[in-house]
């Protein structure tokens, strides 16, 4: 028959030589190979006491900020849900109680808030839809779990803490230009061909 | 029968048709948008001048071109009347400022506003590039007033349009509602906080093209674009019964009228139907309601297999020369 490549090994059942038999060389050879091993740098490291350099635009696990009073951002708006590609983000929303204008930000909220940390992919389109800038990904690695349930993380895991000094940093990718960036909407999802020829005569101007 | 054209496309027309109806009878992407005008309701339009288009014929008679843009609902056509709307763009930029003057007092509030996602100012500030404001005031509010069980009235979002009015005072009888005070203060209200229980009031959620009347049954429910709609009929004695539920699952989170093209109802229906028949046993499900894909309301939702028609030629062109070993069966994708 025609061979297609010549990288095929023709097989032979000859039979082996007594050493061969006796599989002593080729015990020494792996012993030979395992000591070598015992002397080279380790390819892991003992987390959680050691860590490796996370880049900074890395993106982990997803925070629900609150603002400067310490009121819920999120108003339960659906476009992180909407704009999710591994459809992750569920929400209900509920309607503000008098008296909960501290807690909640608007006059509607997120009652239940969950992402799917299995599903999700952590693209970061759910912070870029985002109108409130309430979800942002942060560099925390998602903790492990071994079931399925504990992968879904509800308000309790996601929301950042009310205490000054606990609120979670996500200054690290959102900067000011960030910020900023976002909030042109020359360069938003609703962008027109006529927003971004003005920018750019802005900017052919400056 | 008067002969117009709109951006290049001629059409008779009967006497006394408005060029907004004159461009729905063509179609298109030339037909003006309308905020207040609604084909069904007697006397409406010419409030918002979203419609706005420039004549630049006015008749066979008189070919002189008008001197400013028309309300395209309450000009009428004339023989031989030549008319620009897309073509013109000084109408663009002027229904742009239009556009940016009906969101002047709009709170803008659409991650919260249950209307987002079908919303009509929505679409037509997406449209012309004006989904950001530019004022810097404060601006105007109200008190709020509750006009009921079933309607939830957010005044800082109306647009005064008059088209709830106009349902009130067509549809009913013996209203309760209407726009008191006058203008930058004008406001829908009731007549001494009057709850609206009519049977036919329902409509005023429908016909409102922004989200200033909307359901209180479905009041922070879910949004839009999450419920997918299927169109259902029951036997009433009130309405015909022909009505768009919204499901979550197997729940019916809210019911509304059917709406054409442009937005507009198609059957008025009863509250009875829309607000207290939530059970899938109420209703004769027709099947799933046609949306347009660039809505944000078929994100998501995934219909059957469409047929494709393959070419048998490039079929075979695919496959070397050889015929699909398919069949005649089902798995053939020209049997699908």
């Amino acid at each position: 028959m025609e061979r297609l490549t010549n990288r095929s090994k023709i097989v032979v059942n000859k039979q082996m030589t007594l050493a061969e038999k006796m599989y002593l060389p080729a015990i020494a050879n792996g012993m030979v190979i395992t000591l070598k091993h015992l002397f080279k740098k380790p390819a892991t490291i003992s987390y959680p006491e050691e860590k490796r350099y996370i880049a900074p635009v890395y993106r982990g696990q997803h925070v629900l900020k609150r603002d400067e009073a310490g009121a819920e951002r999120c108003t339960a708006c659906g476009l992180c849900a909407v704009s999710c590609p591994a459809e992750a983000i569920t929400m209900t929303a509920a309607e503000r109680r008098k008296g909960d204008e501290k807690l909640y930000r608007e006059e509607k909220y997120a009652a239940v808030y969950e992402i799917n940390m299995l599903r999700c992919i952590f693209c970061g389109l759910c912070e870029e839809a985002c109108p409130k800038e309430a979800i942002f990904l942060t560099d925390r690695i998602v903790d492990v779990s071994g079931n399925r349930e504990d992968m879904i993380y509800g308000k309790d895991k996601l929301t950042e803490p009310m205490a000054a000094d606990k609120r979670i940093d996500v200054s690290v990718r959102q900067t000011q230009e960030v910020l900023d960036f976002k909030q042109n909407k020359a360069f938003g999802h609703n962008r027109t061909h006529l927003d971004l020829a003005k920018y750019i005569q802005q900017k052919n101007h400056h | 029968m008067p002969k117009v054209t709109i951006d290049g496309q001629t059409i008779d027309v009967p006497a006394g048709t408005t060029i907004l109806q004159a461009a729905r009878m063509i179609g298109g992407d030339i037909v003006p948008p309308a905020m207040c005008y609604y084909s069904k309701l007697k006397t409406s339009g010419g409030y918002c001048r979203t419609c706005i288009v420039q004549v630049s014929q006015g008749s066979t008679a008189d070919p002189r071109p008008m001197p400013k843009p028309v309300a395209s609902c309450r000009t009428n056509v004339m023989d031989g009347m030549v008319v620009k709307n897309i073509t013109s763009p000084e109408v663009l930029e002027a229904r742009a400022g239009v556009v940016e003057f009906l969101l002047l007092n709009h709170p803008l509030d659409c991650p919260i506003c249950d209307q987002a996602g079908e919303c009509h100012l929505q679409d037509l500030g997406y449209e012309h590039g004006k989904a950001d404001t530019r004022y810097e005031f404060e601006r105007r509010t109200f008190e709020k007033i509750d006009i009921g069980n079933y309607i939830q009235l957010h005044m800082t979002r109306c647009i005064l349009c008059y088209r709830c009015v106009k349902v009130a005072d067509q549809l009913t009888d013996g209203r309760v509602h209407g726009v008191i005070n006058r203008g930058e203060v004008s406001e829908i209200s009731t007549y001494i906080q009057n709850a609206i229980d009519n049977d036919l009031s329902g409509n005023m959620i429908d016909v409102c093209p922004v989200g200033a009347l909307t359901d209180k049954t479905f009041r922070f429910k879910n949004r839009v674009w999450f419920t997918k709609p299927a169109d259902a009929n029951c036997t009433c004695t009130k309405c015909t019964g022909k009505v768009r539920l919204w499901f979550k699952g197997d729940e019916i989170l809210r019911v509304t009228a059917r709406k054409d093209e442009y937005g507009e109802v198609v059957d008025w229906i009863c509250n009875e139907c829309r607000f207290k028949k939530r059970k899938l046993s109420d209703w004769v499900i027709e099947g799933p309601a046609k949306v347009n894909r660039h809505s944000v309301i078929s994100q998501n939702h995934y219909e059957s297999l469409r047929a494709i028609q393959f070419d048998t030629r490039l079929q075979t062109a695919v496959l070397n020369g050889h015929k699909s070993k398919l069949g005649e069966g089902p798995l053939n994708p020209n049997n699908l």
